[in-house]
Formats: C-alpha cells, structure tokens, sequence
C-alpha cells in the first residue's frame, strides 16, 4: 500500500460510491436472489414456494445430467487448455526467433483474440453442418464422423470450434513472456548448451513458469464461462446433452426449465468451484512477488 | 542448418497464419455469392460477384433478414452498448481504485474486498435473478437495461488499482506541498498521468461489451433493440447474406485490435 495517503473523510465514498451502488443493485442483489432461490423449492404450478435447506444441492448430486456436464467440463477445459497452450506457445517461441516479419506474424495471429465465442460458434457450424460443412464432409470420408448422433465427434466439434480464437490469446500472452526473458541468460545458455531443443526445455521453458500458470486460470475460466455462446451456436448439448457445459446446463435448467431452485443450486456450486480457482491464482501471484 | 531452421519457423507460423485466416477466408468468399449459387456448390474459397448486393442488402433493407430491423441499427445498437459500457465502468472504477488506494481508512479491506469479490460471478451464474430484477426495475428492453448489469465488473478496477500502485509515492507528497486536495491531485495529477491506461481499459472494455451474447440475447424481446452479436442467433434469410452478416460482426473488434494493438498491449501489460 502507499506510504502516504489523505486521511479518511467523506470523500473517499464519494469515489467509491458510483461502483459501490452499481455493484449493489446488479451484483449484490442477484446474488442474493440466488442464494435464496437455492435454498427454495417452487411449487410446480407457481402456487408458492417454501424453504427447502439443502433439498436443490441434494437433487443435483443424485442427478446424473449434472455429472455428465460436470465430467464434460473438465475434460473441455483440460483439453482446451492443453491444444491452445501448446499450439500457442509453438506459434510464440517461432515468432521470437524469426529475424523478419515478426510483426506481421504477430499482427496477423493475434486478431481473432478480439472475435466474439458466438460469431466464432456460427462460423464453426457453416463448417460442421451436414450440408455444406467442409470438415464434416473430410471427417466424415476418413472415419464417419456425425457428430448429431456420436459423442465424441460432437467432442471434436466443440472442441475445433472452443480452440480456435484461444490460441491466439496464449499466443499473445506467450510471446510477451519470452520477450521479457533477458537476453544474457539465453546468451549464456548458448556456450553451455549446444541443443536448441534442449535449451529450450531447461532454460527458457522453466522461466515461462508464470506465463504457463497464468494462462492455464485464463483457459480453464474461458472454457467454464466464455465457451457458453460457442456452445449454443453449435451443438446445443448435441447429440443427448452430452456437450453441455456447467455454466450451460444451468442456463437451460434455470431459462428454459424455469426450474429456479437447481438453477441457483448450480450456481453456487460453480462460485465455489471459481473460488477454490481464484485462491490458487492468488496463492501464485503471492509467490511471484517474493520471486522479485 | 541455420538455415534449415530458420525456414523450418517460418514454415510453422505460415501455417498457424492459415489456421487463423482460411476459415474467415472461406466465409467471406462465400459471402460473395447468391444463395443459390451456394446452395448448389457449397462453400467458396474464390471470391464471386455479389459482394455489393449482399452487404448493402443486409445492411440497408430489412426484410427478408431480419423483421423490422436492419444489420445498421443493429451496429448502432452494439455502439451504443459497447461505449456505455467503457464509459461507465472506466468512470467508476477509475474513482473506485483511487478511492481503495490512496486513502487510508479502516474500512479499506472492507470495500477491497466488497468489490474484488464479485470478480468471481460473472454474469452467467447469476444472469435468472439479474433478469428478474431488471423487469421489477421495468428496464428490459432499453439501453440503460443492456448497459448497467454489464457495467457492474470490477475487472477495470482491478487494472487501475494495479496501475496507481505503481505510481510514486513522490508525487502524492509534491502535489501536497503545492495544497492540492484529493479531488484536485486526482482531477490534475493521477487522470492526465494514467491516459494511456484509461485508453486500454476503455478499448478494453469496449470490445468486451460489443461481444455480449447471452444478456442481449435474454433481455431484448423486441428487435429494436437487438445487437450485432446476438443477432446471429435469432437471424434467418438466405445464406449468403447469413455469411455477409457474419463477417460484418466481427469487423470492428478486430480492426480495434489490429489498429491500436501495442497501445492495447502496452496498457495492459504496464502493471506486468
């Protein structure tokens, strides 16, 4: 904190207050309302609803729809942050080492970070679609693939179609981190070790620590929250509902089912789950400052 | 063998640049296009010659796209969200973080902690209530309805918080000495001092509000206030005007992001 600061009077709620009251009535106020909603069972017929402690957390842990959007969460985001980490650094750590047209590279890998999950989720179905989808149609002469009716073709649909844009992001996010790497500790490695590849792996890869734990909490949030407008552009939990995400299925259950009670059950489950994320984030930005 | 190597790089980034572009390449082509050109061959990888009757048509005539409105209402639409969104959320966390960090109160970790936590609930796990309160406040359907849940985000904050750690001590205690007070060291001082950051957040922000889906999407039942991004869901018509509007979305964040991306990169990294 700063060593010298104004002392406490009214004007510091003048600055905060214009968040403080935005936060308040559109965050506060929902979040309570689905705390209560959790912990409420409606009546089918809209006629009342009563307090019901943990009857909405019961229901979900018996469901087994919601272990199925649970275990595809996990193996989405896994694989997600595994394709777009890898591709991405690949891309990065050739852009640094390029002479020429490093800007040009950069420039033009970059520009999808910008695109919307819902624009890039219509563009992937023109793709996949039995009509005119070119990949359907490659895919679908080399193995079969249908993803309306097979499970882990319609994984392969979300999959391509989640990627795509998020490369660019760990593109970015890579490339500034080797960039930061002083050039005298790359220098020195270079007398030691004549290997590129293995330079790479014992020098550079280790100083990338941070950059790598950063993005792995950027992917995995983009593949809990972000993925939900490729989800509903696409396959729409297709084939049964096997590519539901947990953010998605909440949606559905809440919107569509007008089941409040499990819709706000499910929410909280995930806050905890971004809680438990966030404490390790904090947990690893603690650390870095006593790196420095 | 360096210069195997050096082409072996090239070789790999030309092919992530393939990754990247083919497949808006392909969609744009095919925009070019009548739908019945398309719905007999396919998707297209050579440009056709129907560029200008399809875009002026989906930008300019609303029938047969969408009911009542054209894809440029819709873009001002999207402005009109987008910059209400940066407005609003650069305004109030550049007073919030200056409020958390440069007073010294006991209830400081109380309102840091007030803010910083709703970080972990976005708009997805708690858009059921946020709809039911905002038609309890009668704002469906307005901008002010798509602009403020969004607005409610302490991410800036977090970015301006991080920025004015960073400043120094030194110039609080000159700007005390010449008798500024705390609105006059923030309106003279700190605002002039953070301009580039302000940009990047607001750019930031902006294309975080253009690309909104879901709330748009839930919240406008009448097409006058329909956005760009949530259009794509609920639009029909003949495909190739389908692809026209495609491309269309996306254009402006990523000539944002091309155009001013070192300024953009730059902001956002300074606290890095």
């Amino acid at each position: 904190m700063k060593k010298v600061q104004f002392k406490s009077s009214y004007s510091q709620y003048f600055f905060l207050a214009p968040q403080l009251l935005i936060l308040l009535i559109f965050l506060y106020w929902p979040i309570i309302q689905t705390f209560r909603d959790a912990f409420t069972i409606q009546d089918a017929f809209g006629f009342g609803s009563y307090f019901a402690g943990f009857e909405n957390f019961k229901f979900i842990f018996t469901d087994p729809s919601y272990f199925t959007a649970f275990k595809f969460t996990i193996i989405y985001s896994f694989v997600i942050t595994l394709i777009t980490g890898s591709i991405g650094l690949l891309l990065a750590v050739q852009a640094n080492s390029v002479l020429h047209g490093k800007n040009v590279y950069k420039t033009l890998l970059i520009w999808p970070y910008a695109i919307a999950p819902a624009v890039v989720g219509v563009m992937a179905n023109y793709f996949f679609s039995e009509r005119f989808g070119l990949l359907y149609h490659l895919f679908n002469n080399i193995w079969g693939f249908n993803w309306y009716e097979n499970v882990f073709d319609a994984y392969i649909y979300v999959v391509i179609a989640g990627s795509w844009k998020q490369i660019s992001a760990n593109f970015i996010f890579f490339l500034a981190g080797l960039q930061a790497i002083q050039k005298t500790v790359i220098e020195a490695s270079i007398i030691d070790c004549k290997s590129s590849i293995r330079r790479f792996w014992t020098i550079t890869f280790p100083l990338l620590m941070p950059t790598t734990f950063f993005l792995i909490i950027i992917n995995i949030t983009y593949s809990f929250f972000d993925t939900f407008g490729i989800i509903d552009t696409t396959t729409i939990g297709a084939p049964g509902s096997e590519t539901k995400t947990l953010v998605y299925k909440a949606y559905i259950d809440g919107f569509k089912g007008l089941d409040l009670g499990s819709a706000g059950a499910q929410s909280i489950m995930m806050m905890l789950i971004v809680l438990v994320i966030t404490i390790f984030q904090f947990r690893y930005i603690e650390g870095k400052i006593h790196y420095n | 063998m360096n210069k195997i190597t050096f082409s072996f790089s090239h070789l790999i980034l030309f092919s992530g640049l393939l990754l990247m572009i083919v497949p808006v390449w392909v969609i744009f082509a095919s925009s070019t296009h009548t739908s019945l050109f398309i719905n007999t061959n396919g998707l297209q990888f050579i440009l056709g010659d129907s560029f200008l009757e399809n875009y002026s048509r989906v930008l300019f005539k609303t029938s047969g796209f969408f009911q009542e409105i054209t894809a440029l209402n819709m873009f001002i639409n999207s402005f009109i969200m987008a910059t209400g969104i940066a407005t609003l959320s650069v305004g109030t966390s550049l007073m919030a973080a200056y409020g958390l960090v440069y007073y010294r109160v006991k209830y400081s970790s109380f309102f840091f902690w007030l803010i910083f936590i709703t970080l972990l609930v976005p708009l997805e796990l708690r858009i059921m209530p946020t709809y039911e309160i905002m038609s309890k406040l009668n704002l469906l359907n307005s901008y002010t309805g798509l602009i403020l849940p969004i607005s409610a985000s302490a991410i800036a904050t977090f970015f301006f918080r991080q920025f004015y750690k960073s400043v120094p001590d030194e110039l609080l205690e000159s700007a005390k000495l010449d008798g500024a007070n705390s609105w006059k060291f923030f309106i003279d001082f700190l605002v002039p001092l953070s301009k580039t950051m302000i940009a990047a957040v607001f750019i930031f922000m902006f294309v975080f509000g253009y690309n909104q889906y879901l709330w748009p999407l839930i919240m406008t039942t009448t097409e006058q206030y329909w956005t760009v991004v949530m259009g794509l869901k609920t639009m029909y018509g003949s495909i190739s005007h389908r692809f026209a509007f495609v491309i269309m979305s996306m254009i402006p964040p990523v000539l944002i992001i091309i155009f001013l991306q070192r300024w953009f990169i730059q902001g956002i990294f300074q606290d890095k």
